[in-house]
């Protein structure tokens, strides 16, 4: 039996091809994905996050057992509503999830996890309350949505629904959010663009889906989303890091806080490595498009290197193929790289991302 | 969408035109294109190349995954649909006006065995199942 989101019903209503997703009942598209991902990057488009689940930690050591917990510092949370990109890692340094926390006030912090780790993560927080904390009240909100809308206009188009939200919400820098009436607004997301997300009682989820769909925000599914998440940049747990790569492997080196004094788990480990891998962009220049586990091949310096795409695919604003691959930390841009795709070596160019941020393409 | 009467069929959804002069066009379904979605490249074989009947000859890449495309009758490529690799968007918009390449049969008996229009509507609806 899949699990459905508050908002199942109101997707078939508007036609979307559902798939399974990790377990989920969860819309792929509604008609075309590359229309989908244009009206994202020109207009505004909206995103069932709700199988996302977002984990409230409650009392008064509640920073102290994030600054254990997590590898990015949570010591810069300083202002209520201030987030924060960050891994949870293993032991041995490993990514058992990538994450948001949310600093609501020193007694109150909330922290979103992806869909596909939840149960694992709260097992895992739940047995490093029982020696860290156990006064710490977790919960896990399934009694909540999550709706993504991201876009130039999604600011606009969110003040338009909920005009009472826009005094508190315009003047929220990036990764910063509020609270209004019953809606947790942040100005954070995963396609590039600017928008919130938006975290409200399930119950309320259809009727505010409705709304934006009524005020132009055109619904988008997973689809849209991997292809503005992969232009952007952004990692995607499972493809891009798990527990068998560390944060410096992929390419989250600048989420890990290894300044302070402050140990958290997997920091140890994390000093202990030696960093021999990076992922890095590349873009296809010969026809044809790249796919995860496809196998890219480098020469530096007379030697030869080999590596693995982690996560491809069209890139329906720049018109081309591109890709994130894990490969040596010798591998440059200057390098000759090819991929493997059914027996013929293509050739790439080895790249930094992002490749697309708020509507322009920067490769 | 109804399926051609005029047309052959695959269990792997290519369709088959027999033509005037006894080449065959091949494309690929409505229904194929429908659970690929945007289509973004099509990499189709060359003028003389042979292949055998089932034998993988072109691929069908959309935004979400890549497909191939079998040949639905042993046979030699006589003519390619060049344009199409430029847009191949074609193909969702029109999948059955869309032919990929055309074939010279070399056992036309082959033919016998592809599916017809009502055939190939029972595979869909075993699909469905």
């Amino acid at each position: 039996m899949l699990k459905k989101t508050p908002l199942n019903q109101t997707h078939r209503e508007m036609n979307a091809k559902m798939v399974d997703f990790g377990g989920w009942d969860m819309p792929l598209h509604y008609g075309s994905q590359l229309e989908e991902h244009h009206k994202v990057r020109q207009d505004a488009g909206m995103f069932d996050v709700s199988h996302m689940l977002p984990i409230d930690i409650k009392g008064e050591n509640t920073r102290d057992f994030l600054r254990r917990l997590v590898a990015n510092n949570v010591d810069k949370l300083t202002i209520p509503g201030k987030a924060l990109y960050t891994c949870m890692l293993t032991p041995q340094g490993g990514v058992i999830d990538d994450l948001i926390v949310y600093f609501l006030s020193e007694s109150w912090f909330r922290i979103v996890v992806n869909a596909g780790t939840a149960d694992k993560d709260v097992a895992w927080i739940l047995k490093q309350r029982e020696t860290l904390a156990p006064d710490l009240e977790i919960t896990p909100r399934r009694d909540l949505a999550m709706v993504a809308v991201q876009g130039p206009n999604a600011r606009t188009k969110v003040w338009q629904v909920i005009p009472e939200s826009k005094a508190v919400t315009e003047a929220l820098k990036l990764f910063q959010s509020a609270t209004i009436n019953h809606f947790f607004i942040a100005r954070t997301g995963y396609t590039g663009e600017d928008g919130f997300e938006i975290i409200l009682p399930a119950e309320e989820a259809p009727a505010f889906w409705k709304a934006l769909h009524a005020a132009g925000v055109a619904p988008a599914g997973l689809g849209a989303r991997d292809t503005l998440r992969l232009e952007a940049g952004m990692n995607l747990y499972g493809q891009d890091m798990d527990e068998s790569t560390s944060p410096m492997e992929s390419g989250l080196a600048w989420t890990v806080d290894l300044k302070s004094e402050r140990d958290f788990i997997g920091k140890q480990a994390l000093l202990d490595s030696k960093v021999s891998q990076q992922l890095v962009g590349l873009v296809l220049q010969d026809r044809g498009v790249l796919r995860s586990h496809q196998k890219v091949t480098a020469q530096h310096d007379g030697q030869e290197f080999e590596g693995e795409i982690t996560s491809g695919g069209f890139s329906p604003t720049i018109n081309q193929s591109i890709a994130l691959a894990r490969i040596a930390s010798e591998i440059s841009p200057d390098d000759e790289v090819n991929v493997l795709v059914r027996d013929k070596k293509l050739r790439v160019k080895v790249v930094k991302y992002p490749f697309v941020r708020n509507g322009n393409v920067l490769i | 969408m109804s399926i051609p009467t005029d047309l052959k069929y695959t269990k792997s959804h290519e369709w088959v035109k027999t033509e005037a002069n006894g080449t065959v066009s091949v494309g690929i379904t409505h229904h194929a294109q429908e659970l690929l979605g945007d289509m973004v490249f099509i990499e189709l074989p060359q003028v003389g190349d042979t292949f055998a009947q089932k034998q993988e000859c072109a691929v069908a890449e959309s935004v979400k995954a890549a497909a191939d495309v079998y040949a639905p009758v042993s046979g030699e490529v006589v003519e390619i649909n060049s344009p199409l690799v430029d847009n191949p968007e074609n193909i969702n918009q029109d999948a059955f006006g869309s032919w990929l390449f055309k074939l010279k049969p070399s056992n036309p008996s082959e033919l016998d065995g592809l599916l017809d229009a009502a055939g190939y509507q029972e595979v869909l609806d075993s699909e469905d199942h």
